[in-house]
């Protein structure tokens, strides 16, 4: 393959569901897994006579997702009927946003320094689910879907590389979860990807013809789907052939992208003003008192805990990764007054904990409980040893470090009386090792001291300890 | 601007409508009659400016309330299964086609 | 005695079941009664898509007996929902069909007391003149039954102006109140856009849509409109939020009124007699104390051209739902696509397919320009014409409703020959105004309108010229 002569020119839409409780046009729930058709009503059936009404919330979340991705937000936006026949698009038209959209002009800026476009993001409706293989000969259709409220998110075809389309896909995530407009979960189809590609030689400023990829069900699949496309537009061209504008599918389990059935030239979408919705004007002071309760985004948040917490760069990216971790990562980190000891304890034992109990459970032990711990531990209430099993009994049981310390005998022990008591036995049970090491053999401190460590079950404190077994050699 | 024979078709296989051979001379000839008379509106200067528009929309707050369904579903339904509404078959990979 | 309460004002029949001297029951006897009297049925005026008189005696019985509307019958056209009889829009393709919510309108009036007797004939889905459109046979002028009730809304004229019931829903996207009014002889009112909800109001074409009222008498549309209107932003977004006026309690003299008399709606082309009736009813107003003045409204003739663009572009798009799928005909064909074109070929007549055609056409790439959006902008046009008549002082406009009365049926087979009997009326639906039809008088022995038509929300000034002009012509009004 040639391709090194070429250069990958990639533009991303991205359909993001917003975490509405109810659709945009109507009240029902937007429940996910419900039994079909439950979730459905006169608008969101298309029922003659029915008509939509537009859901604030979903508006909100909508500015918010522009505000966070840089956008500037149209005081007055049109929604506009986009036509077409498909049997889980009840209306025979989606209700989209076309000649005027919400937000315009906005930005993500890459790890790499990079800054990638946003074209528009616009509000939209879902269409229902269409399942093949259930009943034999025929499609069914479940319209729970109908409706539920969508952003799309259209970048400027400014990435280029598969590379840098997921670092832009995980950016986006990162800030619209940091927002809290949506869930992101690809799984759940609460996000979805179309990309467009096409390939032109290094420096050439025209971009040629390019191919939209659909059927993208996880970022990875985008990278992949991506570089083969891309292969294909350079071979062609070095052929001396022409690409084909058209839609492509992905078939993630042969890894494969083939052309869709659709005919060129059938889709005149015929979009025109809904003249069921008037346009939607927002005041300044609206738009404005959104942009206030924005969130501190990752870019922003990452600079802050490397230079307040005295995190590496990589600590910072992965305590930045979720808003939920980050904001328990400051609590611990304040709580206990050791940043360091934070962050070790929140990417290593509290990550563990969390993806032991599953997705979705949120982060067992409250962070102010770890930050006790975390204090113990630097107290030299505990040992190191001895707070890791205290975390866990936090984890299973629930309940506060220093109780479970003192009921479980955790605590360090440091008066004499109870570790010369531990060593007597020791040297007494061990006669052949003590008088080794009395006789100077000090490699074998080190075995006294587990000895002594095991009989005390982990509670002896160990500087003390070793102070004292120390003062036996020669003696 | 005068219809075709073709113009009929594509705007027929638009909008879902069969429309047989036989019927398509006698929609060229109506169509073409009726946007004969909307030529006028192409010779009406509009450069001048938008009217005051509109105050906007009212929204919904989100929270549920759809409109009850005095009856089932399936009592209008043409097809119904399980809950699903049952249309004649479409293969799976075209489900990727639509735009969303 | 039922008898002859039924022949009297709505107003009439509420107080005699609200004081307990008539009963719901027995009105909607009287109506069915009076309904086969003037042969209401299918071999006559076939006033009904559906109705059924066991259906109306038990919804009679449980009808509250307090509102202002009690025990009064209603028609409702069969493009209004309602989860009794019909929402069949006069097509094939909603053959039966019974909605399973109800339109605000219908609900309304049936908590005002009023009982449902039959859902009317129509053109379908609301596209022409004479009821000649519906899938269920037309409508027939009671005055004289060859000839047509006018339409979309023909079948609710027939039903209030054969006495069968004394106040009717119907709706209008371009005159399809006023002008069957105007045929039949008794008062249609299209209401200001977004006054009463569309909701439940099967669309034709969503931003010229209205549901509008029948009435015997000014005082009864007045009567009915005050049930009906009113804010429904929950349901309907181009709902208007601002509370509806009282009607019915206008002053009965135009005294300090300015009345124009747009100089397009009389062309030349008009004949003697309706000429002669409107001048009439032109110095009634004066007689009442209306200033007269001239005006020019320049944009009219440019009204049914963007009418013709608009209507039938909002059209393809609100009747793509007819497909088979959750509702309605199917027809089985080949695979999906065989089936979709199948039923919408099966299921719509020739009027709406054409509509659909015209309306895909229009918006069709390479045409949005050319065709919808230079229509929308000559559609401001027409506004801006009412709004400078207004803002010069003008408190309301008088027109005739239509250029001739009731043709006979078959008469207009060109449809744009069809599309002209609107062109004194899309106007209104075109910029949003109230507009109403009363009848003036009759011409060759048949009835014509006076068409009023008021500002934006000046519900009350237009009901105050009907008023008073129903009251100085009198019988001169039906002769
Ligand atoms: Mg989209
Ligand atoms: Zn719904």
């Amino acid at each position: 393959m040639s391709h090194g002569r070429y250069e990958m020119v990639v533009g991303l839409e991205v359909h993001v569901q917003l975490r509405t409780r109810t659709k945009v046009f109507c009240r029902c729930s937007t429940q996910f897994g419900d039994p079909p058709n439950q979730n459905t009503c006169p608008v969101c059936l298309a029922l003659p006579g029915a008509l939509p009404v537009l859901n604030g919330r979903a508006v909100e979340f909508a500015v918010r997702s522009g505000l966070a991705l840089g956008c500037a937000i149209r005081e007055r936006s049109v929604f506009a009927r986009k036509n077409y026949f498909y049997p889980d698009l009840p209306k025979g038209y989606q209700i989209s946003q076309f000649e005027m959209p919400l937000c315009e002009h906005g930005f993500v800026a890459l790890a790499s320094g990079r800054t990638i476009g946003i074209t528009r993001i616009h509000m939209e409706e879902d269409a229902g689910k269409s399942v093949h293989d259930r009943f034999a000969g025929y499609t069914a259709i479940d319209l729970n879907r109908s409706g539920v409220p969508l952003i799309e998110i259209v970048s400027e075809p400014e990435l280029s590389s598969s590379a840098e389309a997921g670092a832009y896909l995980r950016a986006v995530k990162e800030i619209l979860l940091y927002a809290g407009v949506s869930d992101c979960s690809m799984e759940e189809g609460s996000l979805r990807v179309d990309a467009n590609v096409s390939a032109r030689r290094h420096g050439e400023q025209a971009l040629r013809t390019r191919t939209e990829i659909k059927n993208l069900n996880a970022f990875s699949n985008v990278e992949r789907a991506l570089e083969i496309e891309f292969a294909r537009h350079c071979a062609v061209h070095d052929a001396g052939g022409a690409v084909v504008q058209q839609t492509m599918l992905y078939d993630a389990d042969r890894n494969s992208v083939r052309p869709a059935r659709s005919k060129e030239g059938s889709q005149d979408y015929r979009y025109f003003p809904d003249p069921d919705l008037p346009p939607l004007v927002l005041s300044r002071a609206y738009i404005e008192g959104i942009r206030a309760t924005l969130p501190e985004f990752p870019s922003a948040r990452r600079v802050r805990y490397r230079t307040d917490f005295a995190v590496s760069a990589v600590e910072a990216d992965l305590l930045t990764a979720e808003p939920s971790l980050g904001d328990y990562f400051e609590v611990v980190a304040r709580g206990s007054g050791d940043s360091k000891a934070a962050a070790h304890w929140v990417m290593g034992e509290v990550l563990a904990a969390r993806n032991a109990a599953g997705a979705g459970t949120g982060i067992p032990v409250p962070a102010e409980a770890l930050a006790e711990l975390i204090r113990m531990v630097k107290a030299g209430t505990v040992s190191n040893t001895a707070a890791k099993t205290i975390y866990a009994t936090l984890v299973a049981e629930g309940g506060a470090a220093r109780l479970i310390a003192e009921r479980d005998g955790l605590l360090l022990v440091g008066d004499e009386t109870s570790l010369r008591g531990w060593v007597d036995d020791v040297f007494k049970e061990n006669p052949d090792e003590a008088a080794r090491f009395i006789g100077g053999e000090r490699r074998l401190q080190g075995v006294l001291i587990g000895l002594v460590m095991k009989k005390s079950q982990g509670s002896a404190d160990p500087q003390k300890l070793s102070q004292l077994i120390g003062e036996r050699v020669g003696r | 601007m005068a219809v075709s024979r073709d113009d009929v078709r594509h705007v027929a296989a638009l909008a879902r409508i069969g429309v047989a051979e036989a019927q398509l001379d006698a929609l060229v000839t109506e169509l073409s009659g009726i946007l004969a008379h909307m030529e006028v509106l192409v010779q009406v200067d509009t450069t001048a400016g938008a009217a005051d528009e509109p105050a906007g929309m009212p929204l919904a707050a989100d929270e549920p309330g759809s409109v009850p369904l005095a009856r089932a579903r399936e009592d209008g339904a043409p097809k119904m299964r399980d809950g699903f509404f049952l249309v004649p078959r479409l293969a799976t990979h075209d489900d990727g086609e639509r735009s969303a | 005695m039922t008898a002859s309460l039924l022949a009297g004002a709505a107003a009439g029949i509420a107080a005699a079941v609200q004081a307990g001297t008539a009963t719901a029951v027995a009105l909607v006897a009287e109506s069915f009664r009076r309904g086969r009297e003037v042969n209401a049925g299918r071999d006559g005026l076939n006033a009904f898509v559906s109705s059924d008189e066991d259906l109306s005696r038990a919804l009679a019985a449980s009808a509250p007996c307090g509102g202002p509307l009690a025990g009064v019958p209603v028609a409702i056209k069969d493009n209004i929902a309602t989860t009794y009889l019909t929402t069949s829009c006069g097509s094939k393709m909603l053959q039966g069909y019974v909605s399973p919510f109800e339109a605000t309108a219908a609900r309304k009036l049936r908590e005002a007391g009023a009982v449902l007797i039959g859902k009317t004939t129509m053109d379908e889905f609301g596209m022409g003149s004479s009821t000649e459109h519906c899938a269920f046979g037309s409508a027939k002028n009671p005055i004289d039954p060859t000839r047509v009730p006018g339409g979309s809304s023909g079948g609710s004229a027939v039903a209030v102006a054969a006495g069968i019931c004394p106040i009717a829903l119907g709706s209008e996207t371009g005159g399809s109140v006023r002008q069957p009014a105007a045929f039949c002889g008794i008062v249609g009112v299209k209401p200001t856009y977004g006054r009463v909800s569309r909701f439940g109001l099967v669309a034709f074409a969503s931003s010229l849509d209205h549901v509008g009222v029948f009435g015997r008498t000014v005082d009864d549309a007045a009567l009915a409109l005050e049930v009906i209107a009113g804010p429904d932003t929950a349901h309907d977004a181009t709902s208007a939020v601002r509370e509806s006026p009282a009607l019915r309690h206008v002053a009965r003299d135009l005294e300090a009124m300015i009345i124009g008399l747009p100089r397009e709606y009389f062309p030349a082309s008009l004949s003697a007699e309706m000429r002669d009736r409107c001048d009439r009813a032109i110095a009634a107003l004066r007689a009442r104390g209306a200033e007269i003045r001239h005006v020019s409204l320049p944009n009219t003739a440019l009204a049914i051209p963007a009418y013709y663009i608009i209507a039938p572009a909002e059209c393809a798009a609100n009747l793509a739902r007819f497909d088979g799928v959750r509702y309605g005909v199917r027809i089985d064909g080949d695979g999906l696509v065989g089936m979709y074109e199948a039923t919408r070929s099966g299921g719509f007549g020739a009027e709406v397919t054409r509509r659909i055609l015209l309306g895909t056409y229009v918006l069709s790439a390479g045409y949005y320009d050319a065709y919808y959006r230079k229509a929308m902008q000559v559609r401001e046009r027409i506004r801006q014409d009412f709004a400078a008549v207004f803002a010069s002082g003008v408190h309301a406009l008088f027109t005739p409703t239509t250029p001739t009365p009731a043709f006979r049926f078959g008469e207009r087979s060109d449809p744009y020959a069809m599309y002209l009997s609107d062109i004194f009326t899309v106007t209104a639906n075109l910029a949003e105004l109230p507009a109403m039809s009363l009848p003036i008088g009759r011409v060759t022995g048949l009835p014509v309108g006076g068409q009023v038509i008021a500002p934006k929300f000046a519900e009350a000034d237009m009901f105050r010229v009907a008023y008073a002009l129903e009251a100085e012509l009198g019988q001169a009004a039906h002769r």
